[in-house]
């Protein structure tokens, strides 16, 4: 057993704890140039074909959203408050949004909450489109790259309708939305996520009953129901474990407890279930979207009358909410002046990685991409 | 809304063969014929019986088909001409090729989408064209550490063995680049070549994801070359011959799938793992390993392991059609009428001056056009099987790839001797058998 020192200098690179290693032991960058990495790098040790150690090492996208905030003053803060995940931009306002509400007091008329729910579950059908297209091409499966991301055409239509934007919306407001919605739109909706459920039904012909996608995601990056608590996950990780924890029931916002849904629970916690889960997610989406068009006011205004810079008490308020990837939560702490005196996001992308090493330990190689991009990770969002 | 391309339209089409056409004719009087003035200054025209032999006499004299023909007949004839042309080299890139573009066509139907469409403005016919000028063009990049005559001759090795993997394939009775009598075991010596040229191209990229991938497809290739040997060894027991000629030659009346459909099963398995197709491209996996043993390869070396990769490709399907499915033998077109046509007397080049003394020999016969087609045919039928998959599932994983390869497969490529077997012993076929 003949130890190996690596050089000096990568010691000192944070996330980079490298000691005596023996030669049978390679040490892999994957990425951050790599097609199977994202913005970010996984440094894996194997041992043959094993996982001996992972240590992921995100930041190569940091952008200091959180410190611009300060600058800014609360309207102003809504474009740039999305860019850490611009698939969902609309769940990632939504905390920032009811946590303005909450320090100037503002109340949001009945029809807005509806557009915003509504919104909120087409982006969330958007985000979990773009991530199970990544996740079918991280399996070698391009039909199912393809199909998510043509489908996902469909959402990215209706929100540009909405919203008149195909990806960064800033359609949510302190007080509401920006704007009303086209005159004919129920309708086009309506006819829109009938076809999108069609079309979700038909992905478990082609990917989610496959026999080999089930061979080699079952049993696979096993997460615990106790691990995943103890872990912090969040999200459809935690659900996958058998946890039912979802934000729109347990913390009801807007008009979630008026609408008739279900959470989705599995107990495997492989990362075939944690796949699953958004895919149902989705289907329980389109649900969501038709009461929500049912039950929606025809008319009234959209938006409360905001003066040019409004000012919060000295105050913070912490809100959250379940977007694409599990519990989003904001916390703004507002020192009396137009702009935030701190904006802390607190990403459920982050949360779920902490998982990572303790899956990748002990699996194949060639478990790396179900497991890394079943945790439902997106890297932009956890460097924020 | 997202754009969509527009959708097909024969006035298109025709506007896009015409616009070709224009050019082709542009470009062939304002280069060419310049060219050909130039080379008729300094040539001396030579004169025979009195006569300037110049240019357009010489061409006419080449071009009346009584000389043309013959002189072209005597060429296909030759051995260069089967090697290079038509059972050989050129015939399997050509297929190779059309394989490439059907291969995009098909899987973008697949998937919703239109895959090549604007290059040559006929539904993206010259695509394949661009992507070669375009990998020609690129620079090649070597490794500062690689092992540099070993990484330069890999690529080479790859097509060469691929090309001399086409030249045993009995394409129509009769056209066969070297019918050799243990034709079966050259084959088995052909594919056992692979996995040494990949080995030798991840260790020479001394490179992290090309040493992976290389280990992956030997692991790959070594694991299902047995089971592959195994399967087929149920056809030399009935057959009782390597001969692939001879083997075409004994399915005349039926093919030996209907009785062998296991070894027929277990042979196609074998083949899209040798050919690293998906679901088993393992050694190639993006999302793993980047792109496996051809990560460091650049430029035209990539474009070589791709031209050798689809010769393999074609060569695997036509195996399997030689094997399995009967080869050229199928019903007939049309009724058969022999062509005798015999050339015996030499071809006379230009009268008075030079005579080509040619051998004589049937070229084509209806046989041999009627046999073409149904290999062809079949070849293409199985190509295309060989081709769905990738639309269809994921990638494998490594453990369950040899789990398949060594449990599975062998026993079942067993399951396939046994029923040889019998059907010998039991004196049904097979040497001396009543069918």
């Amino acid at each position: 057993m003949s130890g190996q020192v690596y050089p000096k200098d990568t010691q000192t690179l944070p996330g980079l704890q490298l000691e005596k290693v023996d030669d049978r032991i390679m040490t892999l960058n994957v990425g951050p140039q790599h097609p199977g990495s994202g913005h970010m790098r996984i440094i894996l040790k194997v041992d043959g074909d094993y996982i001996v150690h992972c240590d992921p090492d995100p930041g190569y996208v940091h952008r200091g959203e959180e410190k611009m905030a300060e600058y800014r003053n609360y309207i102003t803060n809504i474009p740039h408050l999305e860019r850490p995940v611009i698939h969902d931009s609309c769940n990632i306002l939504y905390p920032y949004c009811l946590g303005v509400e909450e320090l100037l007091g503002l109340e949001v008329p009945e029809r807005a909450k509806y557009l915003r729910v509504i919104a909120a579950e087409l982006n969330r059908c958007v985000y979990t489109e773009y991530w199970l297209g990544i996740y079918g091409i991280f399996l070698g499966h391009s039909t199912m790259f393809m199909w998510p991301v043509g489908d996902r055409e469909l959402m990215i239509d209706l929100l540009d309708k909405m919203t008149g934007a195909r990806v960064t919306h800033a359609y949510f407001v302190p007080g509401g939305v920006r704007n009303d919605v086209p005159a004919n739109f129920e309708d086009v909706c309506l006819r829109q996520v009938n076809y999108f459920e069609k079309r979700l039904k038909e992905y478990a012909d082609v990917f989610y009953d496959n026999p080999i996608l089930i061979s080699r995601t079952k049993d696979t990056g096993v997460l615990s129901r106790e691990d995943a608590i103890k872990l912090g996950t969040t999200g459809s990780v935690l659900r996958a474990s058998g946890v039912d924890f979802d934000i729109r029931k347990k913390e009801p916002y807007d008009v979630y407890e008026e609408l008739d849904f279900q959470t989705n629970v599995l107990k495997e916690g492989d990362s075939y279930a944690r796949s699953k889960i958004p895919w149902l997610d989705m289907l329980e989406s389109c649900n969501i979207i038709r009461n929500a068009l049912k039950k929606m006011p025809k008319s009234g205004s959209v938006r409360v009358k905001l003066k040019p810079k409004p000012k919060g008490g000295d105050t913070e308020v912490y809100r959250r909410v379940e977007s694409g990837r599990g519990a989003l939560g904001m916390h703004i702490v507002s020192d009396g002046k137009p702009q935030p005196y701190r904006i802390k996001i607190n990403v459920p992308s982050f949360r779920n990685l902490i998982a990572m090493p303790h899956l990748l330990t002990g699996e194949k190689l060639g478990n790396l991409p179900p497991v890394y991009w079943s945790l439902n990770y997106w890297p932009v969002e956890a460097d924020r | 809304m997202s754009v969509i391309a527009p959708k097909f339209r024969l006035g298109y089409l025709i506007k896009g063969l015409t616009d070709n056409i224009f050019w082709i004719i542009v470009i062939l009087t304002l280069v060419g014929l310049p060219v050909v003035q130039i080379v008729l200054i300094y040539i001396d025209f030579p004169i025979i019986d009195g006569e300037i032999w110049n240019p357009f006499r010489v061409l006419d004299a080449m071009t009346h088909p009584e000389r043309a023909l013959p002189l072209v007949k005597s060429f296909m004839q030759t051995d260069f001409f089967k090697v290079a042309a038509f059972p050989g080299f050129g015939f399997a890139a050509l297929i190779a090729a059309a394989t490439i573009f059907v291969e995009r066509k098909l899987l973008a139907k697949l998937q919703l989408r239109v895959g090549p469409f604007y290059c040559g403005k006929v539904e993206g016919i010259l695509q394949l064209m661009a992507d070669g000028l375009k990998l020609i063009s690129k620079e090649i990049i070597i490794p500062a550490k690689a092992d540099k005559p070993l990484f330069w001759a890999a690529p080479v090795l790859f097509a060469a063995t691929a090309g001399a993997f086409v030249a045993l394939i009995p394409v129509a009775p009769g056209w066969v680049v070297a019918d050799i009598d243990l034709g079966l075991l050259a084959v088995f010596a052909v594919i056992g070549f692979f996995p040494i040229i990949t080995i030798v191209s991840a260790w020479s990229a001394n490179s992290k994801f090309p040493f992976i991938g290389g280990i992956r497809a030997l692991y790959q290739m070594v694991s299902f070359e047995i089971p592959l040997i195994l399967s087929l060894l149920g056809i030399v027991m009935l057959t009782g011959t390597l001969n692939l000629v001879e083997i075409v030659e004994s399915q005349a009346s039926f093919p030996w799938i209907i009785f062998m459909p296991i070894g027929a099963i277990v042979f196609f398995i074998c083949i899209l793992a040798e050919l690293e197709r998906i679901p088993f491209d393992l050694p190639e996996a993006e999302s793993e390993i980047v792109a496996g043993w051809l990560t460091e390869f650049s430029g035209m070396m990539y474009g070589l392991v791709q031209l050798g990769s689809y010769l393999k490709l074609y060569a695997f399907a036509a195996l399997f059609v030689v094997l399995f499915l009967g080869g050229w033998n199928g019903p007939w077109f049309y009724p058969m009428e022999p062509i005798a046509e015999v050339i015996t007397d030499g071809v006379v080049l230009m009268p008075g001056a030079l005579t080509l003394e040619i051998e004589g020999g049937l070229l084509f016969s209806q046989e041999m056009i009627n046999g073409l087609i149904w290999f062809v045919l079949k070849t293409v039928g199985v190509i295309l099987v060989i081709l769905i998959p990738r639309g269809v599932f994921p990638r494998i994983r490594i453990d369950l790839l040899l789990q398949i390869g060594w449990y599975k497969l062998i026993m079942l490529a067993f399951v396939n001797i046994f029923i040889a077997l019998a059907l010998v012993y039991s004196g049904i076929i097979g040497p001396g058998g009543i069918l």
